[in-house]
């Protein structure tokens, strides 16, 4: 099956953002296709490179990293709510004269049609969110 | 953009302010509007609120983003479904919320009643004929 993933609540605040990485590897691990992750809210916080949790907790913005670039995931943050958010990469940061960009390198910002697109294109779209 | 036509079904469950979530929900609303999908907005719980009159968010300095939902006809969205029960669990009536309209072309650009008051079972089927349920 094909799924499109939709998550809404910021890292470590939230059990939904581990829900939703469980549920993808679960998903990949079974065979199914994961045709996009989406980052919405505070769920954009998912992105950034700039974490550091402690030692001994997971590192959830590395672990979608590397789910990722095992299984080219396409991670998809809104860029609405990026900005609102502070959530920048390069791009951004020119376009609003920004100092600095915290975005990790596997993530990439994009528009809501992002979202809409994976969920027409998606057999399931799945929300992980409060 | 794309040929698949779906069913997209977007639930609003929470007050107008105290979070995002209805606003961020009405974002995705308004560019999934782009997209050529049967559209239905569906307003339960405290969501119930989102359509009421008269919001003044003078007192918590955030946006009165309510006007909006004024809009949502332009942009192709004409079925809005209110559930009967979170109105009454919250005092309100249909009278307590905007009066949302939308405009048929097929039929002289009447001026048509978006919003349908709904029981929650008739709600809970809406949400079985979804194809895609966005739950804010």
């Amino acid at each position: 099956m094909k799924f499109a993933i939709q998550i809404n609540e910021g890292p470590y605040q939230h059990q939904s953002a581990d829900s939703a990485y469980f549920f993808t590897k679960a998903a990949l691990a079974q065979g199914h296709e994961i045709f996009r992750v989406f980052f919405y809210h505070d769920g954009v916080n998912n992105a950034t490179r700039l974490t550091t949790p402690p030692q001994d907790d997971r590192h959830i913005v590395n672990r979608w990293a590397e789910l990722a670039e095992q299984y080219n995931l396409d991670l998809v943050v809104c860029v609405a709510a990026a900005q609102r958010r502070g959530m920048v990469d390069e791009g951004e940061a020119k376009r609003n004269g920004k100092d600095a960009t915290n975005i990790h390198p596997r993530f990439r910002i994009s528009g809501l049609g992002q979202l809409v697109e994976a969920a027409i294109q998606a057999d399931r779209l799945i929300v992980f969110g409060d | 953009m794309s040929e698949i036509v779906k069913q997209f079904l977007y639930l609003n469950r929470r007050a107008p302010y105290g979070t995002i979530y209805a606003w961020e929900s009405l974002e995705v609303v308004l560019i999934g509007a782009a997209f050529d999908q049967v559209v239905s907005l569906a307003f339960l719980d405290d969501g119930v609120f989102q359509l009421t009159k008269q919001q003044d968010t003078t007192g918590i300095g955030m946006k009165n983003f309510s006007p909006t939902y004024a809009a949502l006809g332009d942009y192709d969205v004409k079925k809005i479904f209110v559930e009967r029960e979170s109105l009454e669990e919250r005092g309100l009536t249909i009278d307590d919320l905007q009066h949302l309209t939308w405009e048929d072309e097929d039929d002289d650009w009447a001026e048509k009643d978006s919003i349908t008051v709904v029981s929650r079972a008739e709600m809970a089927a809406l949400m079985d004929d979804a194809d895609v349920i966005f739950s804010f």
